[in-house]
């Protein structure tokens, strides 16, 4: 899988950016969106957005409130289809299986088990710390209680929470504290393995200490896993990402290696929103 | 910049409106105690009148033509057969008659007419129900007037409590949770089994409970589908000594009930049935009280555990 991202040829405009900008090089596609529009009724958010997500990379999204980041992360685990009334036009291919998430053959769940979701506020259930990570493995039909123990624990060893909650295994996951709450959320959804991992902003309801574990976490867990995050502290994209693509008004205005995005941006409106003349 | 209005000026207006204020509390806790006050009143009263009659006598002979000597045995048995008939049959048909409505119907008209329906039902004098049971119950079903039947009737009757109760619980799980258990993969039926039910245990039996105390004191659809007045047998146990331990002739068994017994005794001239009567009544409004206060508890317990 150490094929550049040029050499595709599913990615092309992802590809001729990088190609012409020269930018550090992106590991091969784990996914690619293509031409993705989507619409809330008859309001469309998404534009024909082109995006490539390098595996085993941290791909940041990032622009203003309402320009569609967090409807395009929702994209990927097919949130939408919980609401009425929803539409999706164009692809966006899972490699190397090329399967379609938003294919309307493609059922949600599916992609669900596949892809992984943290969500702004911590959202623990109201179970044991044990319960909730193992919640996902139950759903899969794990039931062997050791091998359940095992993989709790790894997960938890994962989200970088394992010292704290070892020997708390038992006792209510609401009272840990809010920092502990998103680690353990992350633990949840790393402990079945997906594919790729959707943060959406997770730290904007955490303290600045809690946060920059969080964003710690999100460094070391691109070793092993596909990352996109949503978020709208720059500095949080600048520290934590490879990539960065900047979104406006439901369209993807421009992508590129995080340092070039934040140093020399290619369009007036990424520069505009970067050096926070609005947003 | 000058100010708008002066030091003084201000504070006259200040202190009439902060008189205002002062006034609505005077106001609504004058409303809230007179309330109150008129429910302690009666019950005392009640207590007062019955108050010789109070004893374990009382609780364990059937009626009798003699006041001193009539108890209110048949009719506690037989409202507590009714109410579990009421509980079994209301909580799971309202409980998942709520979830289909919340969580899996379709936002649509054909929803909206049931749903409209679904309050309008609450308001349906319970008289009509009486005679909805009697004509289906009764003699469509060949029920008879059994514990079984006034049990059905009464189910009928607090179905609007409980799926309006159970609604209100499934809603007050946070949207956030839903998502982390549809984002692991959960289908929607796991989502509901797994968390939503779960996690609004409290507010669904807070909603039975008040149905029952809805129910408990209900007399115009009993007496409709043919309670009697005067039973001096208990309805066979429903459990018995021998395998398979469960026996149901009891639902099938003739039965009378505290408002019915209550209302026999009030019609009679002799000043001693009336007292009994204000000492079944006082039960009565006790056996109300205390699931209520049970309703309460639940209530309080399942908020100490999950607080969103």
């Amino acid at each position: 899988m150490n094929t550049n991202v040029v050499d595709r040829a599913d990615a092309p405009t992802l590809s001729i950016a990088m190609e012409e900008r020269g930018a550090a090089r992106a590991n091969a596609a784990k996914a690619v969106a293509e031409k993705l529009d989507f619409w809330y009724g008859s309001n469309q958010a998404l534009k024909n957005i082109n995006l490539l997500i390098p595996e085993n990379q941290v791909t940041a999204l990032i622009g203003p409130s309402g320009c569609g980041k967090s409807t395009f992360l929702r994209c990927f685990n097919r949130m939408h289809d919980l609401q009425p009334d929803t539409r999706y036009a164009g692809s966006i291919m899972l490699h190397p299986e090329n399967v379609n998430l938003v294919g309307k053959d493609v059922d949600p769940i599916e992609v669900r088990m596949r892809i992984g979701m943290v969500f702004q506020k911590p959202n623990p259930f109201p179970k044991t710390v044990f319960e909730n990570v193992a919640y996902g493995l139950r759903l899969r039909g794990f039931n062997n209680r050791t091998e359940l123990g095992e993989r709790v624990e790894k997960a938890l060893r994962g989200a970088a929470i394992w010292d704290e909650v070892k020997d708390r295994l038992n006792d209510s996951a609401l009272a840990l504290s809010g920092g502990q709450m998103q680690r353990l959320c992350i633990a949840r959804a790393l402990a079945t393995e997906p594919e790729i991992l959707l943060f959406d902003e997770p730290t904007s309801a955490l303290d600045p200490i809690a946060t920059a574990k969080i964003e710690e976490l999100i460094t070391e867990l691109r070793q092993r896993v596909t990352i996109l995050i949503v978020t709208h502290n720059m500095q949080q994209a600048a520290r934590v990402s490879d990539f960065t693509a900047f979104m406006y008004l439901g369209e993807l205005v421009e992508v590129g290696a995080t340092s070039q995005i934040f140093t020399n941006p290619s369009k007036k409106a990424t520069e505009d929103y970067i050096t926070g003349r609005y947003g | 910049m000058a100010a708008v209005m002066d030091f003084e000026e201000l504070r006259r207006g200040l202190y009439w409106r902060k008189n205002l204020d002062k006034l609505f509390v005077v106001l609504g806790l004058f409303i809230l105690l007179s309330c109150l006050g008129l429910l302690a009143i009666l019950f005392l009263d009640l207590v007062r009148d019955g108050a010789h009659r109070f004893g374990w006598d009382f609780f364990t002979q059937f009626p009798s033509r003699k006041a001193e000597r009539a108890g209110i045995l048949s009719a506690w048995v037989g409202t507590s057969m009714i109410m579990l008939v009421t509980a079994l049959v209301a909580l799971p048909v309202g409980v998942a008659a709520a979830i289909y409505l919340e969580e899996y119907a379709p936002k649509n008209w054909v929803t909206s007419v049931i749903e409209i329906n679904v309050t309008n039902l609450a308001g349906v004098p319970s008289i009509v129900y009486g005679l909805l049971a009697l004509g289906l119950f009764v003699y469509q079903f060949d029920l008879g007037q059994s514990v079984l039947s006034a049990g059905l009737t009464l189910a009928l009757l607090i179905l609007p409590i409980i799926i309006v109760g159970t609604r209100e619980a499934l809603r007050a799980v946070p949207k956030a949770i839903r998502e982390a258990a549809y984002g692991l993969g959960a289908t929607r039926w796991e989502v509901t089994k797994d968390h939503v039910l779960p996690y609004s245990t409290g507010g669904i039996l807070t909603g039975l409970i008040l149905g029952l105390s809805r129910a408990i004191g209900e007399t115009a659809p009993i007496i409709t589908i043919g309670a009697l007045s005067f039973i001096a047998f208990l309805p066979g146990s429903p459990i018995t000594g021998e395998f398979p331990f469960l026996n149901f002739d009891w639902l099938k068994s003739e039965f009378t009930a505290m408002p019915i017994q209550i209302f026999n005794w009030v019609s009679r001239p002799d000043q001693a049935f009336q007292q009994n009567a204000a000492a079944a009544a006082a039960i009565l409004l006790g056996m109300t009280l205390l699931m209520n206060a049970v309703a309460i508890y639940i209530r309080f317990r399942f908020r100490k555990k999950i607080n969103w």
